[in-house]
């Protein structure tokens, strides 16, 4: 089974990175950008065949190490 | 003094540490790879060194917080062990929980590599004691992610508890503005655990013990941690 999990800032902490390549694409032209929050994606593939079971890994492996809770949320989708 | 230095994949301040460890207690610290399951016998003190863990690959210190010594770093630290996490250290304990908040990215998003002073907050730890509360030393920084950020109940419980253990500041013990290299709250440099025996600090004390590179100022903290071992 294939998943994809991705990694982002928290609503208000400062994402300093964020607005660097905000910043960048400003200065490329691309006007239309309004602002710029950046994160992590992680595809990952497991060796189980029932859905239940894989989000129950991927939200252990988001907790424990894929994501720090203090400043970072998570989002699963599985394939 | 039985003293232990972790060595992660990456780490690269252990010697630095180890040396002035050694020269402080007269006694040569453990060196201690990230893949065992115990820290030898006795040990009194773990050291976290500097260095980039694991490449700072997800978050800096996040691979090494999972390490398989770090169980036997949790079980020292609650047994009221003492532990020292210098700059990637550092970050190692926040990703571990060992110390609350986290170390984002410097503000001004550069790597700051310099002189840097720090007023000592209080000179009654396990790690200060050869320090005068108030004291500002020049050590050095040198990081990438030292920006220290917590909740602000988190702040407040801090302060109150009086766990901040330096403070960014400049040569007269002034905090703030240019004197903070990173951006850090409440101009926080170190930080200790409830108990006082956890420190974990973003500055490099262990490089500043030698006259040979400008300074000795660091020397304090070593001579804190191996007059305490005498005493015991």
């Amino acid at each position: 089974m294939r998943a994809r999990v991705a990694v982002t800032l928290k609503t208000g902490i400062l994402d300093p990175q964020g607005k660097a390549i905000e910043g960048a694409l400003h200065g490329l032209g691309i006007e239309d950008v309004v602002s710029v929050r950046q994160g992590k994606i992680f595809d990952i593939e497991l060796a189980v065949a029932d859905r239940a079971a894989a989000e129950d890994s991927l939200r252990q492996a988001c907790e424990k190490l894929l994501a720090n809770m203090v400043i970072e949320n998570y989002r699963i989708e599985i394939a | 003094m039985q003293c232990a230095v972790v060595i992660f994949p990456g780490s690269n301040r252990e010697r630095d540490v180890a040396r002035a460890l050694g020269e402080a207690s007269g006694r040569a610290p453990h060196m201690v790879w990230h893949a065992e399951r115990a820290l030898p016998p006795n040990t009194d003190l773990v050291v976290l060194p500097g260095g980039f863990a694991h490449g700072d690959y997800l978050r800096c210190g996040a691979i090494a917080a999972r390490s398989p010594i770090m169980d036997a770093v949790h079980r020292h630290a609650e047994r009221g062990g003492l532990v020292l996490g210098i700059c990637n250290g550092f970050q190692v304990l926040v990703e571990s929980g060992l110390l609350p908040g986290v170390l984002m990215r410097n503000a001004n998003l550069r790597f700051v590599c310099r002189m840097q002073h720090l007023r000592v907050e209080r000179a009654d730890t396990p790690f200060t004691n050869r320090y005068r509360k108030r004291q500002v030393i020049k050590v050095c920084v040198a990081h990438g992610e030292g920006n220290y950020i917590a909740d602000a109940e988190t702040i407040a419980r801090l302060e109150s508890d009086g766990r901040v253990a330096f403070r960014y500041c400049d040569p007269n013990g002034e905090c703030g503005g240019a004197a903070n290299p990173n951006g850090s709250m409440n101009d926080i440099a170190g930080l200790y655990s409830q108990r006082l025996n956890v420190l974990g600090l973003m500055p490099h004390p262990e490089n500043l013990v030698d006259p040979l590179v400008g300074g000795t100022d660091g020397r304090g903290m070593f001579e804190s941690l191996a007059a305490l071992a005498a005493v015991a």
